[in-house]
């Protein structure tokens, strides 16, 4: 994660408020609602020849979803303002952690599940523990290791694995 | 005495040797796991639980009860040492045991803390002896309509349980049926939500969701809290615990009332975490030393760790017993009940005597285990949070992506793994509650189902959940739990 343009400033001030959040939360909830009403409507929310149709359950889901989030919404509104969801030093550790995850969910398609962990915990050894090559090299690459030895020859249960494994006969 | 003869038949089958190995490591994972931040009971075992498809289910079920105990205890640990709660349950300990540890007493903080909870425990599982055949036996008559019922009444206990607002606990249960409805409808063969999206057809596994609700959801709210855990040093030496037991019986009251406070509170859904509070308070309250408490009072470490435990246990009565289970960790045993090709319901004590009774016997041999292992092994356990972040957080977060991986072999689920793990995240900071999300989901299918027999019955009508004294009954006490906060809320108001 980069620093964060103005790190100089206070960092408790807030980088959202909770009222914003709770709105938000609220129409996605909403609209998600009205998806489950909708598709419930298509297949059948009535009673067929022979009983409920396959939307019939769903569908009294969907409006519950619906009326909730309303009144959830109708109470975002009616919240102050000013009380705060995260503070910007937080969103920035919360970041920290949650962009790399990404990339390295994004990473096991290419690189395999092992190659993957190696590097993802060798950055974050490096990026936020400072640490050196001769720490950094043992603690990932013998975790992998470990997790290969428990998955692929104790449990059975192949994990992705990528050009690396291949090419060393593992794969 | 069935029970007795049947219980010996249990122990026969747990005290094998490769049985009694797999409590050892249950109790062992289950303690790291509890410590870490991140994993908790209810992760732990899911991540765990595809480990485990090629094993017999009893040996399955006693490895993974035996991390939920080892994580129970755990929570503890981190409680009371770092002030960090290791599962909700645990909230209340900090209270009185941080304290205690900041004043040096650790090790009577962790000792008092571990021998309740081996006690809330026993109590629990002794109930379940004697009392899971009865609920057993009763339950074989119900019906769809009484089935419905007890779902119906399972979800309404969170909304008149609840501590926080109860629409929002409807709505995250709303959505976790909805999630359930995802995919291919048995009944009719039709495919629902699934907007010609080929991941979706086999629905959304709850495995998924406990993994990236509770896990990353978990790492990125403790990340909020900074990058390090400051914590007091534990010693436990076996002199510190004799005179911790020396002094307990002092508590006998406190241990019965928290005892009967857990379990009715397990037994009932989503009871865990209040159990805990409400030992607690109750305990302050009518202590003599009531107004000491919150300064380090040992008997405010043994009143929620006995509740809590009596709670966490108990609630696999009703997941025996109806397929109902009472706790997250609960659910997802549940869960691998299913995988392992076993129907969850009072069926069990019939067709899987060996299967019900080895899983109770392993309850008493697990606790023990456990009780002895964390009194013995404390250091070595919080040396574990003496790692340091930048280590441990990609470990676990690696962790979390290979089980999320295993329960399918797909990576659309590692994904969803994070997106849970967002909505976990912006969830917990808005107060609206996981349990009975995850509940709904794992029990969506199954409560659909009972509806759907239900109105076929009575074409539709739905005077059936009132049509005879059982039904009505469990329905009307479903309903005033729904109720239950309306009422108290137009109380506290005239």
């Amino acid at each position: 994660m980069e620093k964060e343009p103005d790190m100089h400033d206070d960092p408790d001030v807030s980088a959202a408020s909770r009222r914003t959040l709770e709105i938000a939360v609220s129409i996605i909830l909403l609209v998600l609602g009205t998806i489950v009403l909708g598709d419930s409507w298509r297949i059948g929310a009535n009673w067929g020849e022979d009983g409920p149709q396959a939307g019939y359950f769903p569908f009294y889901i969907g409006l519950i979803i619906c009326i909730t989030s309303l009144i959830n919404l109708f109470k975002a509104f009616k919240m102050h303002a000013d009380a705060s969801f995260v503070s910007r030093k937080a969103l920035g550790l919360v970041l920290t952690v949650l962009l790399p995850t990404i990339i390295y969910v994004g990473m096991i398609q290419w690189l395999g599940i092992y190659l993957a962990s190696t590097l993802f915990i060798a950055a974050f050894m490096w990026k936020l523990g400072g640490y050196g090559i001769a720490t950094i090299a043992p603690v990932s690459i013998g975790v992998s290791a470990l997790f290969y030895i428990m998955f692929e020859i104790w449990f059975t249960v192949p994990l992705p694995k990528g050009a690396l494994e291949a090419m060393l006969g593992l794969a | 005495m069935d029970e007795i003869q049947s219980l010996i038949q249990g122990f026969s089958i747990a005290l094998s040797p490769f049985n009694l190995m797999l409590m050892v490591v249950g109790v062992l994972l289950g303690v790291i796991i509890g410590v870490l931040p991140g994993l908790g009971g209810a992760n732990g075992v899911a991540i765990l639980l595809p480990l485990t498809f090629t094993m017999p289910p009893t040996s399955a079920i006693i490895l993974l009860s035996c991390i939920y105990w080892g994580a129970l205890f755990g929570g503890a640990i981190t409680s009371i040492l770092f002030n960090i709660p290791g599962e909700p349950w645990s909230v209340a300990t900090t209270f009185d045991g941080y304290p205690m540890a900041r004043a040096g007493k650790a090790g009577q903080a962790l000792a008092a803390a571990f021998t309740s909870s081996f006690v809330g425990a026993f109590v629990a599982v002794i109930l379940i002896t004697f009392l899971s055949p009865v609920v057993a036996n009763f339950a074989l008559q119900f019906g769809p309509p009484e089935f419905f019922a007890v779902y119906l009444l399972t979800f309404c206990a969170f909304v008149g349980m609840a501590k926080g607002a109860a629409i929002k606990t409807i709505t995250a249960m709303m959505l976790g049926f909805a999630l359930a409805s995802v995919g291919l409808d048995t009944v009719t063969g039709q495919l629902r939500l699934t907007f010609g999206q080929t991941e979706l057809l086999k629905g959304f596994d709850f495995l998924i969701a406990v993994i990236g609700l509770f896990g990353i959801g978990e790492i990125l709210q403790t990340l909020e809290e900074g990058l390090a855990f400051k914590g007091a040093k534990a010693r436990l030496n076996l002199r510190t615990v004799l005179e911790t037991w020396k002094e307990l019986p002092r508590y006998w009251l406190t241990s019965l009332r928290s005892s009967v406070v857990g379990c009715f509170m397990g037994v009932v859904p989503g009871g865990a975490t209040p159990a805990s509070f409400m030992s607690y308070g109750l305990a302050k309250r009518m202590s003599p030393r009531g107004d000491r408490f919150g300064k380090g009072e040992m008997e405010g470490v043994v009143a929620p760790e006995t509740a809590a435990h009596a709670a966490g246990t108990s609630a696999l009565l009703p997941m025996l017993t109806l397929g109902v289970p009472g706790s997250p960790t609960a659910a997802v045993l549940l869960g691998g009940l299913l995988i392992w090709g076993l129907q969850p319901g009072p069926l069990l004590f019939v067709e899987q005597k060996d299967f019900v009774w080895g899983l109770i016997a392993s309850i008493y041999l697990g606790n023990v285990v456990g009780l002895l292992m964390v009194l013995s092994a404390v250091p070595l356990f919080a040396a574990i949070l003496r790692i340091p972040f930048s280590i441990i957080a990609p470990v676990i977060l690696v962790i979390c992506a290979i089980g999320a991986y295993t329960v399918h072999n797909a990576m659309f689920d590692v994904w969803l793994m994070v997106i849970f793990g967002v909505i976990g995240y912006v969830f917990k900071k808005l107060d609206y509650p996981f349990a009975p999300l995850v509940l709904a989901l794992v029990l969506g299918d199954r409560a659909e189902d009972a509806f759907r027999q239900s109105m076929l019955l009575s074409q539709g009508h739905l005077g059936i959940f009132f049509n005879n004294p059982l039904v009505g009954g469990i329905t009307g006490f479903a309903l005033i739990m729904l109720l239950w906060p309306l009422l108290s809320g137009l109380k506290t108001r005239s």
